[in-house]
């Protein structure tokens, strides 16, 4: 379970957000919302433990997360910056990826991700001839080929088309129905039924 | 595949992928290193007794030159948030990282050391012991500048900056490499040049890692 409390963030002296209470249990899912430069991206680095908080902690089964084992197994964290590297092909980077985050993926797996994800055909062809949307999806069949428990999804659903969209929030539904937890950012909807999902608004 | 392996096998791939990042340094060595002869003149006293610090300066141009990449391309992409994320240990990943580096930059110009020095009339032994202080010198100048090059992460003008604070802690490593081959043709021996260039070496290797590492988690922030 992931708890997050008073939790603020400036950058320089300029204050951010300050006060963010968030619990998330198995199952649920919370989408922020919010302006831009409001802090959702900062809010997201925080919470993955990418950046430290200005004040108040981020706690993963009742432990920090600064000191906890068990959360860097747990968490998933896909940002603006889809670490895919353009001279490798989707096949390759989803496989390098998974070794480096600890979880190894067979070519059969790693492949059946990328078709699910619609780049059938595409797998061994290198990242820097994929449209923008492809490059997205590409980096989201990371999602599938994770046992993370905890997604964190920075605005997952930007550049996609309509059905990638929609396919993207059912396998957020999915996870979630398994058991999982997702922080999500959109600017879209994400059709996601309302029993697993919360709004959250973030406020300057 | 464990992490670091992966890290390793992906940095070696996307150099062979992308050739002339890799060969744009080894081919800086050779022309640098050739063009001191034809400046000097067939004067084979003078070249042989300014060959091995023309040599390792140029080595230690080339390596600098390859340091930029290092992990500024991992910086740019997101590969190193997740590399961070990783349940791997980042001075870890980091150390893999800069093995592939040496191993892309800084062997290739042990490898040539030899071809290049028959150039300045060097004796079989001095290019035994140049090839020597290369192989223990090189790793030592990739593990230095992998601190500058995470501490200039991200900055405006990077490449000039890291040259400016890294040359400097080079010095050491010249020093101690280039004399060595001097110490070996004026028959005094180099193995206490050896000595200290191998002590550098594994002082660096325990502690550059760690340093980086906390220097690439301030880059992130």
């Amino acid at each position: 379970m992931l708890c997050v409390s008073e939790l603020s963030c400036s950058r320089g002296d300029r204050r951010l957000f300050s006060g963010v209470n968030l619990t998330l249990s198995q199952g649920h899912c919370v989408h922020i919302e919010g302006d831009n430069g409001v802090g959702k991206t900062s809010l997201l680095r925080i919470v993955s433990g990418l950046s430290p908080a200005a004040g108040g902690q981020v706690a993963w089964a009742g432990e920090p997360i600064q000191a906890s084992e068990a959360y860097r197994a747990a968490r998933m964290y896909l940002g603006h910056a889809l670490a895919l590297k353009e001279d490798l092909s989707a096949l390759e980077n989803l496989q390098f990826d998974a070794a480096i985050a600890g979880r190894p993926l067979s070519v059969l797996d790693a492949s059946a991700a990328l078709v699910q994800l619609g780049l059938r055909g595409r797998e061994h062809l290198p990242v820097r001839v994929l449209s923008q949307g492809q490059k997205r999806r590409a980096a989201l069949a990371r999602l599938l080929a994770s046992r993370a428990a905890l997604w964190i999804l920075d605005e997952p659903l930007v550049a996609l088309d309509l059905p990638a969209q929609t396919q993207v929030c059912q396998f957020l539904q999915t996870h979630l129905d398994a058991g999982g937890m997702a922080l999500v950012t959109s600017h879209q909807p994400l059709q996601v039924s309302g029993a697993h999902c919360s709004k959250y608004r973030l406020q300057a | 595949m464990n992490p670091y392996w992966a890290v390793l096998r992906r940095d070696l791939a996307l150099a062979l992928r992308r050739k002339n990042e890799v060969l744009t340094a080894v081919f800086f060595f050779v022309v640098v290193a050739s063009l001191f002869p034809l400046g000097i003149g067939p004067e084979m006293g003078t070249l042989r007794l300014i060959a091995p610090g023309i040599l390792w300066v140029g080595a230690l141009l080339a390596s600098m030159l390859a340091l930029g990449r290092l992990f500024a391309a991992d910086h740019q992409d997101g590969s190193l948030e997740q590399m961070v994320l990783s349940s791997a240990s980042l001075p870890g990943l980091v150390a893999v990282k800069i093995l592939a580096h040496w191993l892309l930059s800084g062997l290739p110009l042990v490898l040539l050391a030899p071809v290049l020095a028959l150039q300045f009339d060097l004796s079989a032994e001095a290019i035994g012991v140049l090839m020597a202080t290369l192989l223990l010198g090189t790793p030592l100048l990739s593990l230095i500048g992998s601190v500058g090059a995470a501490l200039t992460l991200g900055v405006r003008g990077a490449d000039v900056l890291l040259s400016l604070l890294v040359l400097p802690l080079y010095i050491p490593a010249l020093v101690f490499g280039a004399g060595a081959v001097q110490a070996q043709t004026a028959g005094l021996g180099a193995s206490a040049h050896l000595s200290i260039l191998l002590a550098m070496l594994l002082v660096a290797a325990l502690f550059t890692p760690w340093a980086c590492a906390v220097a690439l988690r301030i880059a992130l922030e």
